[in-house]
């Protein structure tokens, strides 16, 4: 009984983790935007529900605020970096995550600092409802991302990332095309969060952790870049690689270093034998 | 009045000035070729008639409507295309798809399948090719694609920039007959050439430009006059 509640917890973190690779996969792999400022969209979807439900709004609205909260997030974000690409776009998008891990730790009247929020109330009663629940909008998430990115906007976004100034003297509003796809994958990074603090309960400035950025870039290069297939296997399986590790035996001090060891070996031979990830359609370039 | 008119026109990119008072003129079926050295402003003329520089003073009509006070898409429903430098394919898109690319503002099915048609009778050696990806095309190839994407949204007016930039010779020949071609069928062309000697030999009318100004202004013959050596070699 035991096992089974243990495979639902992963259950329900590799849907999370499959909503941030497929969101991260739209700005990064389909528009070309080196965006580190997904964990920042995520952190904020998880402290809008977390604030809002503390303060007894229902579940459905603090969900919607979450998913508007990290559009905004997403569309504020696309104006000062409107003129930034590659290197630059992903400094002032790290800039971004700093800024709003440092809100969260100092805002203290709001969000209580390094303290967290603890006793966030539960979505639902029991684990495999939340399971329901979280793999009912991830597959929702995947379909409407396939769909945007099979349609003529995905098109004109891929048509973005290979060359710019190509889709601009075709008449395309550059800039209008990359505010969606941003404010599109942040809406989909603030829902993981609204999950993620329904479900974990407590949620502190760790949210806004560079090593779950890490862990979201890890997916989509594993699983390829503009694939969405890929997000889904990436996900899945950077997620559950190193859960084994539980069961060997080692001490915890040993299994947190061999889990970033079990990490960079990944990626290591990933980009040596197959830089593109496993279905990926452009090179990280 | 001219079909492309530019009148005393200042542009450039934020503080960085680089066209100092350009004029210049492109009438019905015409060819026209700007030459120039490196850093002459060329490309800069033709990115200002289509919205990608600062366009600081001076005056840029197309078919009598003032290019200033409109967006790039509206120039292009104007009929005017450009095919910048460097051919900017998209890669991971078919050939197919970078042709419909060209299309977007076109709702019409129809009428997009039927550019199609025609854009690979102008470039037959992209028909095999339709389901390749553009990345895999070689650089003459790609050259075609960019001008295609472009024929795709049925210009009167197209502007080239180098459009033989690091061609082979003989791709570089068989391009420009091509430009030759579409001129034929109606189009007025505005072209960036590095290669003088090859494109003036197309051009009904050739400027020169010396650091963002209009040196010279003639015919064929303008290879000839003796101001050009002053021009790209320096010493007067």
């Amino acid at each position: 009984m035991a096992f089974s509640a243990y495979l639902i917890h992963l259950g329900i973190l590799s849907c999370m983790y499959v909503m941030l690779a497929i969101s991260l996969n739209l700005a990064l792999g389909f528009t070309g935007m080196l965006n580190l400022g997904h964990v920042a969209f995520f952190g904020i979807g998880a402290y809008i529900t977390a604030i809002l439900s503390m303060q007894g709004l229902p579940l459905w609205l603090t969900c919607i605020l979450a998913i508007i909260g990290g559009l905004i997030a997403g569309i504020l974000l696309a104006f000062p970096t409107a003129r930034l690409r590659g290197d630059y776009l992903a400094l002032a998008t790290l800039g971004f995550t700093f800024i709003m891990a440092a809100i969260a730790r100092n805002w203290q009247s709001l969000t209580r600092g390094a303290l967290g929020i603890p006793g966030i109330p539960r979505l639902v009663a029991s684990n495999e409802q939340y399971l329901f629940w979280i793999s009912l909008s991830t597959v929702i998430v995947a379909l409407l991302v396939s769909w945007l990115t099979k349609s003529s906007i995905g098109r004109t976004l891929q048509a973005i990332r290979d060359d710019e100034l190509g889709a601009m003297v075709l008449g395309k509003n550059v800039f209008a095309y990359r505010m969606l796809a941003l404010g599109v994958s942040a809406s989909i990074a603030a829902l993981a969060g609204f999950f993620f603090a329904h479900f974990i309960t407590f949620i502190d400035p760790s949210v806004f952790s560079i090593d779950d950025l890490i862990l979201m870039f890890a997916m989509v290069i594993l699983g390829g870049l503009a694939s969405n297939k890929g997000s889904v296997i990436g996900g899945v399986i950077i997620f559950l690689l190193p859960e084994p590790l539980r069961f060997i035996g080692f001490s915890s001090s040993i299994v947190g270093p061999a889990r970033a060891i079990l990490f960079a070996l990944i990626l290591i031979g990933m980009l040596v034998y197959r830089p593109r990830g496993i279905f990926g359609k452009v090179d990280l370039s | 009045m001219s079909f492309l008119e530019l009148k005393n026109v200042c542009a450039g990119y934020g503080a960085l000035k680089v066209l100092n008072n350009v004029s210049l003129r492109v009438d019905p079926g015409e060819i026209v070729v700007l030459i120039g050295p490196n850093g002459a402003g060329k490309t800069t003329v033709l990115k200002s008639v289509f919205k990608l520089v600062d366009v600081y003073s001076g005056k840029i009509c197309f078919q009598e409507k003032d290019v200033r006070a409109l967006h790039t898409h509206d120039l292009i429903q104007l009929g005017m295309s450009l095919v910048p430098q460097g051919r900017q394919v998209f890669g991971s898109l078919t050939v197919r798809e970078n042709l419909e690319m060209g299309a977007y503002l076109t709702q019409d099915n129809d009428v997009v399948q039927e550019r199609i048609a025609s854009t690979l009778l102008q470039f037959p050696e992209l028909k095999p090719k339709m389901k390749d990806y553009a990345f895999a095309l070689s650089g003459g190839q790609q050259q075609m694609l960019a001008m295609g994407r472009a024929l795709m949204q049925d210009p009167k007016l197209l502007l080239l920039d180098e459009p033989s930039l690091g061609l082979a010779p003989k791709m570089m020949q068989t391009v420009l007959n091509r430009i030759k071609k579409i001129n034929e069928q109606g189009t007025s062309v505005l072209m960036v050439e590095q290669n003088a000697r090859q494109a003036v030999k197309l051009a009904d009318r050739i400027y020169v430009l010396e650091d963002g100004k209009v040196a010279l202004h003639g015919g064929k013959d303008i290879l000839s006059r003796k101001e050009i050596q002053h021009i790209y070699l320096g010493g007067r």
